[in-house]
C-alpha cells in the first residue's frame, strides 16, 4: 500500500547490526565492520540509517581546514589524554582518551590513502598543500602541525572522500538515506536492552521499523537549544551543524541508557556572527586576541589563571578559563574584543618572499573557505582584509557535544588492559547500572546492545573528526563480538508498532485536525508550530540556563522557573504541528533537543559548583570545589516517572596529570 | 548566508527522480517546485526555510548548472559581497567579491585520487578474529599508525 500524509506505509525490516546516523563516527563503523563479520564467519546483515545523504552528513559536512587529533611518532597516547583532562577541567574517563588517542593515527592515514590532501613540511621546513606528493604520513611524510595535537588539511572534500570509502564498505543496499530515527524501542523480555529503532521518511510516507541485536547510535551533539546571538536568517549559521538536535542523547537516555557530564557544554570564541574557526589564526599564523584598547587580555588577566589551579596553569590552560578571561574585558566595557590578524599577517611578512605572502594569504582564506564559507561571506560584506583590518571574536552560545571541546554524552564501557576501575567508590549510583568503567563490549552504553562513539561518547572530548572515526571503528568491532555472543537471541519490540506510528505521526494528527479551525496556518489555538516551539525553547534557556543572555550565569533559583517553564513546554510539544514531512523532522528534532536541553538543566542543577568558569557560571556557587565535585555527574531517566536521577560517580586519574605542571627549564 | 536559485540556470535537473540539491542537503532545505504553485517557479529548486540553512554550500557545489548561489544574510552583512566556488574533481576555485569591488580569487587542491577510485580493503590483510576483544583494528597496524604508548604511564595498572 502506497503511504500518505497522516496515514504512512509501514516498512518493517530486521536486521543485526543498525547504524544510526551518517557522521564519521558512522563511517568509521562502516568500514571497520565488514573484516570483522567475514573473519567471525556469521551471517551478520547490517543497515546503516541516516537522515541526509552520508556525502555531506555530519558535523563534517561541509569539510574541514585541520584534522585536531593527531598524536604523531613523538607523542604518548597519555599525553593526549593529559591534555583532553585539562581543557575540561580535570573530569575525564583516561581509559577512552587513552584509547583513542593509541588507535586515532590509524584514521588518520587511511584518510590520506583514500586521497585526503594533507599539507607537509619538506626538509627545509617550507610549508605545502596536500597535492605536492610529498611522503605519505604512514611513510614517516611531516605533517604542518598548527598546534600539539592538529594537523592542517585541505579538507574541502574530507567527509566527501570518508563516506566513499565507508559507503563501498557497505554496498548501497545497506544504506538508507533520508530516514529520519526518532525512537529506540527497548526488548519486550529485557527492559534494560534494545530491540529496535523507529523513524520516519522525509522524502516519502513511509515510517520504518527496524529490529536488531544491537546498534550503533551515532547522530551527533546537539545545536540550537539556547538562543543564538543571530536571530534572523542568520541563526542558521550556527558554530556546530545546525542540524545536530540532540538525537544521540535523547534517544539514548529514554531506552534507559547512563548519561555522563550533561552539565557540560562549549561556548567557543570565534569570529564574531559568521563563527569561523581562530585555530589556525592562533595557532600557525600566531596571532593574538586584544581588548578594545590592544591589551592582550591573556596577559592582562592571567592572574585568574591562578583562581582554578591547577587547570588554570597548564602550558595551555582549559579552554572554558581562556573565555574566563575575555568575558572580564566584556563584562567591564573593554570590548570589542579583537583578532589582531593585521600584527600578525605583518610580523610574518616582514621574513617572507612575495610568493610566500601570496601562499599565505591564501591559507588564510583556505582555513575558512574549507570549513566556514560564512565567515567569508562576511569579510566580503564588511570590506574585511586580514592584513588590513582586523577582526571582531565573540564567545556563542552554548552547545552540547561530546567529540569538540566538550564531553557530555553517554556513560560507554572503555578499554580493560589500561588500568580502570572494576568498582564504584561513591555511593548513590542506582543499583541496576554497572560498577566499573568496562562491562564486556567496548563503547556499549549501560544497555545491552545499544553502543555509541563519537559526539555520543562522554566524559572524553577532543576527538573530533579522526577521533570520531576512529570511535565508530572501536564501536564496529565490539558489535560484531556481540552479535556472534547473542547470535540465538531474537528482537521483540516492548510497544506495538501502531502506538510508535501513533507517537511519531501526532504533529501530523494535530494539524490535520484543526487546520482549518483558523484562517491563518500559523495561529491556531489547537496547535503549536515547531519553529514557534523552538523560539520558546531557546528563549528560556538563554535566560534561565546561562545563555548569552546572562552571560552564562545562572542560579539555583533561575534553574527552579527554567523547570517549571521546562515543564509546561514539554505538556505542549504535545500539540506541535507538522504541516508537511519536512516540518514533522523539525517536530522531532524539538522533542530531542527539548530532552537533552532537560537533562543539561537538571545536571546544572545537581552539579553544586561552577566547574566550567567561562562556558557557565552558577553564581550561588561560584567556585571550583575540588573536594566535593571532582567526580562525574551522571544521570538516568525513568520512562515511568519521565524524570532524571542524578547522581556521582568518582573519577579516577589512569595518567599522571603532574606531569602537566612540571616546569621544564628554558625561560 | 542562505542559498538561492536563478531562476535563468535552474532546470530542475530533469530526467533524475530528485535534484542534485534535494540530493545533498544536510538539512533537507532544498525543494523541487514541480508545477510552481509554491514559487511561481515551475520546474525549479528553493530553499524552503533560508533561516535554517547552515551555509554549508553543498548545494552550491553539487549543482550541475551552477545556478545555485549564497547571499550573506540580510540581517548581518552589508550587501554587495559573495562568495562563489566552482568544484571540481580534484580542486576547488573561489570567486570572492567584496561589497568594495575587490576581487580575490583562489584555487585549492580537493582531492588528490580519482572520484569514485577508494578500494576499501584492497591490499589489506584480512582480521584474525581472534583478536576481537584486544586493541588495533582488523588491519594489523597496516597503517604505521597504531601508537602502543609508553606502559609505564598507566599508573592504575
Amino acid at each position: 500500500m502506497a503511504g500518505e500524509f497522516g496515514n504512512p506505509e509501514v516498512v518493517e525490516e530486521e536486521v543485526d547490526i543498525l547504524l544510526i546516523g551518517g557522521g564519521m563516527g558512522a563511517c568509521g563503523a562502516a568500514y571497520e565492520l565488514g573484516p570483522w563479520i567475514k573473519a567471525s564467519g556469521g551471517d551478520i546483515k547490517v543497515k546503516l540509517v541516516d537522515k541526509a545523504a552520508m556525502d555531506r552528513s555530519g558535523a563534517v559536512a561541509q569539510g574541514l581546514s585541520a584534522i585536531n587529533t593527531y598524536i604523531g611518532d613523538e607523542q604518548d597516547p597519555a599525553d593526549y589524554a593529559r591534555m583532553v583532562s585539562n581543557d575540561l577541567m580535570g573530569i575525564t574517563r583516561d581509559d577512552l582518551t587513552y584509547d583513542l588517542g593509541r588507535h586515532v593515527d590509524e584514521s588518520v592515514h587511511l584518510f590520506e590513502e583514500w586521497g585526503l590532501p594533507i599539507w607537509k613540511t619538506d626538509e627545509n621546513g617550507e610549508r605545502h598543500d596536500g597535492s605536492q606528493g610529498l611522503t605519505p604520513l604512514k611513510d614517516g611524510g611531516k605533517p604542518v602541525r598548527s598546534g600539539k595535537w592538529q594537523i592542517m588539511i585541505n579538507g574541502e572534500s574530507y567527509k566527501w572522500i570518508v563516506a566513499e570509502a565507508a559507503k563501498k564498505a557497505l554496498g548501497t543496499d545497506s544504506i538508507q538515506e533520508r530516514v529520519f530515527i526518532v525512537k529506540l524501542v527497548n526488548d519486550k523480555n529485557d527492559s534494560n536492552r534494545v530491540a529496535g529503532a523507529v523513524g520516519f521518511s522525509v522524502r516519502e510516507h513511509k515510517l520504518f521499523v527496524y529490529k536488531f541485536k544491537c546498534c550503533l547510535l551515532v547522530a551527533g551533539g546537539c545545536v540550537n537549544i539556547f538562543r543564538p546571538r543571530s536571530v534572523g536568517e542568520g541563526q542558521g549559521r550556527a558554530w556546530y551543524p545546525v542540524w545536530n538536535a540532540g538525537s544521540t542523547y535523547t534517544m539514548a537516555a529514554q531506552a534507559g541508557a547512563e548519561l555522563t557530564l550533561m552539565e557540560n557544554r562549549f561556548v567557543p570564541a570565534r569570529f564574531k556572527d559568521g563563527y569561523g574557526p581562530v585555530g589556525a589564526w592562533f595557532l600557525l599564523f600566531k596571532s593574538q586576541a586584544t581588548n578594545a584598547f590592544g591589551e592582550v587580555y591573556m596577559q592582562r588577566n592571567k592572574d585568574m589563571l591562578n583562581d582554578y589551579p591547577p587547570y588554570g596553569q597548564a602550558a595551555v590552560p582549559a579552554s572554558c578559563l581562556r573565555n574566563h578571561l575575555m568575558l572580564k574585558e566584556m563584562k567591564e566595557g573593554r570590548g570589542p574584543i579583537w583578532m589582531d590578524t593585521v600584527t600578525a599577517l605583518g610580523k610574518l611578512r616582514e621574513t617572507l618572499s612575495p610568493r610566500e605572502v601570496k601562499h599565505l594569504e591564501a591559507e588564510a582564506w583556505e582555513d575558512f573557505l574549507d570549513m566556514c564559507v560564512g565567515q567569508c561571506g562576511i569579510w566580503a560584506g564588511e570590506n574585511i582584509e586580514p592584513e588590513k583590518k582586523n577582526s571582531e571574536l565573540m564567545p556563542t552560545e552554548p552547545y552540547l557535544l561530546g567529540s569538540h571541546s566538550g564531553c557530555c554524552g553517554i556513560w560507554v564501557s572503555g578499554p580493560e588492559d589500561v588500568g580502570a576501575p572494576t568498582e564504584e567508590t561513591e555511593a548513590g549510583v542506582p543499583e541496576h547500572l554497572p560498577s566499573g568503567w568496562n562491562w564486556g563490549y567496548r563503547a556499549m552504553t549501560t544497555v545491552t546492545g545499544l553502543f555509541t562513539a563519537a559526539d555520543g561518547v562522554g566524559a572524553s572530548g577532543h576527538k573530533f573528526s579522526s577521533g570520531s572515526h576512529a570511535e565508530g571503528r572501536l564501536a564496529a568491532k565490539a558489535m560484531v563480538k556481540f552479535v556472534m555472543d547473542n547470535k540465538d537471541w531474537t528482537p521483540e519490540l516492548d510497544t506495538p508498532v501502531q502506538d510508535l506510528i501513533d507517537e511519531i505521526y501526532r504533529p501530523v494528527r494535530n494539524f490535520l485536525e484543526h487546520k482549518d479551525y483558523s484562517t491563518a496556518i500559523d495561529v491556531n489555538p489547537n496547535y503549536v508550530t515547531p519553529r514557534m516551539l523552538q523560539f520558546r525553547l531557546q528563549k528560556l534557556m538563554d535566560e534561565y540556563v546561562a545563555g548569552v543572555a546572562t552571560y552564562y550565569t545562572t542560579n539555583a533559583h533561575m534553574l527552579d522557573v527554567a523547570e517549571a517553564k521546562l515543564s509546561d513546554l514539554k505538556e505542549d510539544a504535545l500539540k506541535m504541528r507538522a504541516k508537511d514531512l519536512h516540518e514533522l523532522l523539525r517536530a522531532w528534532e524539538n522533542y530531542h533537543r527539548i530532552f537533552t536541553a532537560e537533562a543539561h538543566m537538571k545536571h546544572i542543577q545537581f552539579r553544586e559548583e561552577s566547574r566550567y568558569p567561562g562556558f557557565y557560571y552558577r553564581m550561588d556557587k561560584n567556585f571550583v570545589d575540588e573536594e566535593n565535585w571532582k567526580c562525574f555527574v551522571n544521570s538516568v531517566f525513568d520512562n515511568e516517572t519521565q524524570t532524571f536521577t542524578c547522581f556521582k560517580r568518582a573519577h579516577v586519574d589512569l595518567v599522571d596529570k603532574a606531569k602537566l605542571f612540571q616546569k621544564t627549564g628554558g625561560h | 548566508m542562505p542559498t538561492f536559485v536563478r531562476t535563468d540556470k535552474c532546470d530542475g535537473c530533469k530526467g533524475q527522480d530528485k535534484t542534485a540539491c534535494m540530493y545533498i542537503c544536510p538539512h533537507n532545505l532544498m525543494k523541487l517546485d514541480m508545477d510552481g504553485s509554491l514559487t511561481g517557479h515551475e520546474s525549479r529548486a528553493f530553499n524552503q526555510e533560508p533561516e535554517q540553512c547552515w551555509e554549508c554550500y553543498s548545494c552550491i557545489k553539487i549543482c550541475p548548472q551552477q545556478a545555485i548561489e549564497a547571499r550573506p544574510y540580510a540581517d548581518i552583512v552589508p550587501l554587495g559581497g559573495s562568495v562563489q566556488p566552482l568544484r571540481g574533481t580534484d580542486s576547488i576555485m573561489w570567486t570572492i567579491k567584496f561589497r568594495n569591488g575587490t576581487m580575490k580569487r583562489f584555487k585549492f587542491p580537493i582531492r588528490t585520487t580519482p572520484e569514485g577510485s577508494i578500494d576499501p580493503y584492497g591490499g589489506k590483510p584480512e582480521a584474525d578474529y581472534a583478536n576481537v576483544a584486544k586493541p588495533g583494528f582488523f588491519n594489523h597496524n597496516e597503517q604505521n599508525g597504531y601508537r602502543e604508548g609508553d606502559p609505564s604511564e598507566l599508573i592504575a595498572k
